[in-house]
């Protein structure tokens, strides 16, 4: 196939920046994907993850840096480059149309060189048999699925999806990565935007984590948080006050009832101080146990919204 | 939902090879699409083609007499169901662009198409083709029922300068139909814009009523606007007074200007992306045409 060589990135983004008037969207950014590879990009509402993939699709353009996409420069490209993209936007456009699931894959698969077979499309998406329904009749999770196959009917070579798997039920969500390992196994390049830390992990060779328009990690999911933090939980023993505990211990521990819990990169000399502790005292702690981060918690940690639930900016 | 399925990969060679689908056969493909969407909504169908054929009935209720201008005399239908019909075209012309792509691009529509190797002017054109083909439709269904119902009489000598003015006049709308989609701030806009321009249009160009004496600027502000050309444009081929093949230079310029002015105002203000927050499609509530 005429992807371009391991060697030359199927996107290349180096120090973009994009403002909406006062707004700093995106504050200098630079990432490659490699061809082949499925990127996500992972950050809170607002971080510019959507300003960062329009650019890359050529919907907006960029106010500074270096944007190269499967070669072209996307803000001035044409039909060539259109024709071996797949767009899935982060705002459906399929609840208000009248036209039916076949009509409107047809419609749209005729603009492309290599267009998919429709059935083939549908099958992948999960809605094979739904051809002769009308969009707006379809449900959410379902006009969704639409406007993946929407993004597939040309069978492109690159495929954004922003957000999409947002309004799917868990099966439908299963469904949906399941297709898109499909799409990979493939050898298609798909970037991906999400808030789910879970679906990065699923799905992702590499994630990029987005904060307020900086990429503050980008590494594959499994390397994306020191895995040497461990969370520490215990029931506080009656009568004990989180002041009682010790030094260590007290300083990092967050008590909720009589449930504590904390966060360590020191788990091993943690789990000596507070057993030591116990044991002087003749208590025996209940339910203590000692866990590996939640990528939920180590995604938190990363954006800078775990504990305090305080943003760091 | 499958997980993989090998496809027999194309070499290079094959895909370069591979021709791109033709201009036409997307135009085609685009008309049909807005042909559909017009059609499964009832609005648009009522004030295109409803509308106006309520009107002729009304007209026909109220002006039932029979006028002579030196020829015997001639039911006044020949008179307004030209002019109604015309009306009808410029109206289906101008909304169905103005309206459908305004509401298009608020729904993200259009910044979906953007992002396919669908060409703008084909997708344009077959808004455009479509809506001629309504406007069609509609003059025609005007034309059957003044003759069946009416005695309009039809003089096939004259029928190419009226396919003329037809084509020359639904083209003008068109093209103002494009500048108005480009000058809406939203879809919700359009048709109230859309009303607003084309029934006073219609009053100062004596569509409905000949006025009597008019003031003075009311006279001019119907000579300056296209309506009243294509409305005089049309029923000249259809006056017992006016002999075939009855062309109307001067009226089919005027509409020219026109179409060609909102054609440019298009090409200078038209955009694909959303208005409304900040580029995004607008949210459901607002449903419309599209
Ligand atoms: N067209 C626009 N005009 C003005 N401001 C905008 C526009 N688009 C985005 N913004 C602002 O830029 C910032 C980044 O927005 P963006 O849509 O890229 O974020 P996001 O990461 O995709 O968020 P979400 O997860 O909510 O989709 C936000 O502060 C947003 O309000
Ligand atoms: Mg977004």
């Amino acid at each position: 196939m005429n992807a371009p060589s391991a060697a030359t990135p199927a996107v290349a983004v180096r120090g973009l920046i994009k403002s909406y008037g006062a707004v700093a969207a995106v504050r200098g950014i630079s990432f490659e994907v490699a061809a082949g590879e499925v990127f996500a990009i992972l950050g809170p509402n607002g971080a510019g993850k959507s300003t960062t993939v329009e650019i890359l699709e050529g919907h907006r353009t960029a106010d500074d840096g270096v944007v190269s996409v499967l070669g072209f420069d996307p803000a001035a490209a044409g039909r060539e480059f259109r024709d071996r993209v797949g767009i899935v936007l982060q705002e459906s456009t399929v609840d208000t149309s009248e036209v039916t699931v076949a009509e409107a894959l047809d419609t749209f698969g005729a603009a492309y060189r290599r267009p998919r077979d429709r059935g083939e499309v549908l099958e992948l998406v999960g809605l094979a048999g739904k051809e002769d329904a009308r969009l707006k009749a379809l449900s959410g999770g379902q006009q969704r699925r639409i406007d993946l196959a929407l993004g597939l009917i040309g069978d492109p070579d690159l495929l954004f999806l922003d957000e999409p798997t947002t309004g799917f039920d868990p099966e439908a969500r299963r469904a949906a990565w399941e297709m898109i390992k499909g799409l990979r196994s493939l050898g298609r390049t798909i970037i991906l935007t999400t808030h789910y830390m879970e679906e990065a992990e699923c799905l992702a060779d590499r994630v990029a984590v987005l904060v307020d328009g900086r990429i503050v990690a980008c590494a594959p999911p499994s390397r994306l948080l020191g895995s040497e933090r461990a969370t520490v939980r215990f029931r506080l023993p009656a009568g004990a006050a989180p002041g009682d505990l010790p030094a260590l211990v007290a300083a990092a521990v967050e008590v909720d009832g009589d449930r504590a819990a904390l966060s360590t990169e020191r788990p091993t000399a943690m789990l000596a101080e507070l057993t030591a502790w116990a044991v002087r005292r003749g208590i025996e702690l209940a339910d203590l146990h000692v866990s590996p981060p939640s990528l939920e918690d180590a995604y938190l940690h990363l954006i800078g919204a775990d504990g305090d639930g305080n943003r760091a900016n | 939902m499958r997980t993989s399925r090998a496809r027999a990969e194309p070499s290079a060679a094959e895909l370069s090879a591979r021709a791109w689908p033709s201009w036409g056969r997307l135009v085609w493909v685009s008309m049909r699409s807005q042909n559909r969407t017009f059609w499964r909504n009832p609005v648009p169908v009522f004030f295109t083609l409803g509308l106006p054929l309520i009107m002729l009935v009304l007209f026909g209720s109220l002006f039932s007499w029979d006028i002579d201008v030196g020829f015997g005399p001639i039911p006044a239908a020949q008179f307004y169901a030209p002019a109604l019909a015309a009306f009808t075209a410029a109206n289906a012309a101008l909304s169905n662009v103005g309206i459908t792509l305004a509401f298009q691009r608020q729904f993200g529509l259009l910044k979906r198409i953007k992002g396919t190797p669908l060409p703008p002017s084909a997708f344009l054109g077959g808004t455009v083709v479509s809506s001629v083909w309504i406007a069609l439709l509609g003059t025609l269904i005007m034309f059957l029922a003044g003759v069946l119902f009416f005695d309009v009489g039809i003089a096939a000598a004259k029928i190419p300068a009226a396919a003329l003015s037809f084509a020359v006049g639904t083209a003008a709308f068109a093209g103002l139909g494009l500048a108005l989609a480009a000058l809406s701030p939203s879809g919700n806009t359009a048709p109230a814009v859309a009303n607003a321009v084309i029934l006073p249009m219609a009053f100062v160009s004596n569509v409905f009523v000949p006025a009597e004496d008019p003031p003075d600027w009311l006279r001019i502000l119907g000579d300056v606007l296209p309506l009243k050309h294509f409305s005089s444009a049309f029923s000249a081929a259809f006056h017992p007074a006016v002999a075939a093949p009855a062309w109307r230079g001067t009226d089919l310029a005027i509409m020219v200007a026109w179409g060609a002015g909102g054609a440019l105002v298009a090409w200078r203000f038209f955009d694909w992306m959303p208005r409304v927050a900040g580029g995004r499609r607008a949210p459901k509530a607002a449903a419309g045409q599209a």
